[in-house]
């Protein structure tokens, strides 16, 4: 019994073989999911402060993107791009497919996050910086911006490593990150001992990750 | 336009593809209505495991949570589906995405429960002991409800999360809505199933995000 446990999960001769692949897919997971950090954050911000202008038919807009982005599951998304524009002439790789679309999903995310984050700085702060002379980009930015970030970074953290973990969606769509890596292994050696790294990669990866998130949460507690 | 009317919203593809649609759709909410419930018992189990005074036993809920918050819900399903046969136990695909999603999200709801409790106030607990409650009544009736009640936003944002999660078994060969939608495109070759699985999503699950929006916003403007 616990011999063939480990001529299953964890035979050092498949996993010998396989290694190199999945130090392939382990960077190509990590590149993803920068990609998508950076992508979705910026965005995230520049749509939170465009809106804080509210100029209604642009807010109009930016409520329903993010309304749109939230209802979706990203593995939808992600399907449409890749399975459904190629229909009308457009195509891309899946790993452009997976990286838009958890980064629009993120965006969407981030930008309710900063928003609410925006909202939450109090009316006499716009009004002090405004008597003082700021313009109102002035304000936004070197006032209400910095405090409002503050705030927002507990839930925004936790958010970014809930989507991040969503690059592993890519192995449906033929991207070579750990998951893909870990089922093509498994499928040519006939062997589970690719999945049992492919999921120690993702420990390695994301357990430090979801550490600091919890370190985060009550480092910035949401409550001054 | 002529051709994006064609390939993404066809009416005859519609109707030949919506009785497939309807039974991935009804496949989708048998799986939220097992998974959901599952989910919720498992994470105020977790949540009134960490309220123990047994320091080992708080050290491995916070173990448990954040090795299953670790792994992509994915990556577990995968391994419980394809990785757990090779010890010659064979689940179907309705008991591997059940398993999975229990160990996942009960982590999740497991956290909110948890952060629920932590916010009432000791003197609630005192005051329910020293009226001759017993430990457990405590928990069931005062602090329980008075937490669920404090956390429903997230709990709701969680839900949420969890209904869109379920597409992810369509990888697993369970024939919910996306997975219905993607046989139907492959049959028909049009996309037009797919985008009408995303629509059915939308308009399922549009009126929750309004609701947690109109929350979110409510929780700041408290400050």
């Amino acid at each position: 019994m616990w011999n063939k446990f480990v001529f299953n999960y964890f035979n050092w001769e498949v996993m010998a073989q396989y290694l190199p692949k999945m130090v392939e897919g382990f960077f190509l997971t990590i590149q993803l999911a920068l990609a998508v950090v950076v992508t979705g954050i910026l965005s995230g911000l520049f749509l939170a402060l465009i809106r804080a202008f509210r100029l209604r038919p642009i807010n109009f807009i930016i409520i329903l993107f993010v309304d749109v982005l939230r209802a979706l599951p990203p593995l939808v998304i992600i399907i449409m791009f890749y399975f459904a524009l190629p229909s009308i002439g457009i195509r891309m790789s899946g790993f452009v497919a997976t990286w838009l679309s958890l980064s629009l999903v993120l965006t969407a995310f981030a930008e309710e996050i900063f928003w609410a984050g925006i909202l939450a700085i109090p009316k006499g702060q716009w009004e002090a910086s405004r008597s003082t002379g700021m313009t109102f980009v002035q304000t936004l930015v070197n006032v209400v911006l910095p405090q409002a970030v503050r705030i927002t970074i507990p839930p925004l953290t936790n958010r970014t490593i809930a989507i991040t973990k969503g690059t592993a969606l890519g192995a449906v769509v033929a991207v070579g990150e750990i998951l893909n890596q870990a089922q093509t292994g498994l499928t040519f050696s006939y062997n589970a001992s690719p999945l049992t790294m492919g999921a120690i990669a993702y420990l390695i990866l994301f357990f430090p990750v979801v550490t600091f998130g919890r370190w985060v949460e009550t480092r910035f507690a949401w409550k001054r | 336009m002529e051709q994006i009317i064609q390939s993404f919203f066809n009416i005859d593809i519609i109707i030949a593809a919506s009785p497939f649609l309807l039974k991935g759709f009804g496949m989708t909410v048998l799986l939220c209505l097992v998974v959901i419930p599952l989910g919720l018992f498992g994470g105020l189990t977790l949540a009134l495991l960490s309220t123990a005074k047994n320091r080992i036993v708080k050290w491995l809920v916070v173990i448990y949570v954040d090795f299953f918050r670790a792994f992509p819900p994915l990556v577990l399903l995968i391994f419980i589906y394809f990785g757990v046969p090779f010890m010659g136990i064979d689940l179907p695909a309705f008991v591997a995405v059940a398993l999975g999603f229990m160990l996942n999200t009960s982590s999740y709801y497991g956290e909110i429960f948890r952060a629920g409790i932590e916010s009432i106030p000791r003197g609630q607990s005192e005051g329910a002991r020293s009226t001759g409650l017993s430990a457990i009544q405590t928990l069931t009736y005062v602090i329980v409800p008075q937490a669920t009640r404090n956390v429903i936003p997230d709990l709701i944002s969680n839900t949420l999360e969890v209904v869109k999660l379920t597409s992810i078994a369509s990888v697993v060969a369970l024939p919910e809505l996306l997975y219905a939608a993607r046989q139907a495109q492959s049959v028909t070759y049009n996309a037009t199933p797919i985008m009408f699985a995303g629509l059915i999503y939308l308009i399922c699950l549009w009126p929750i995000v309004r609701l947690l929006s109109r929350f979110e916003h409510k929780r700041v403007a408290l400050h």
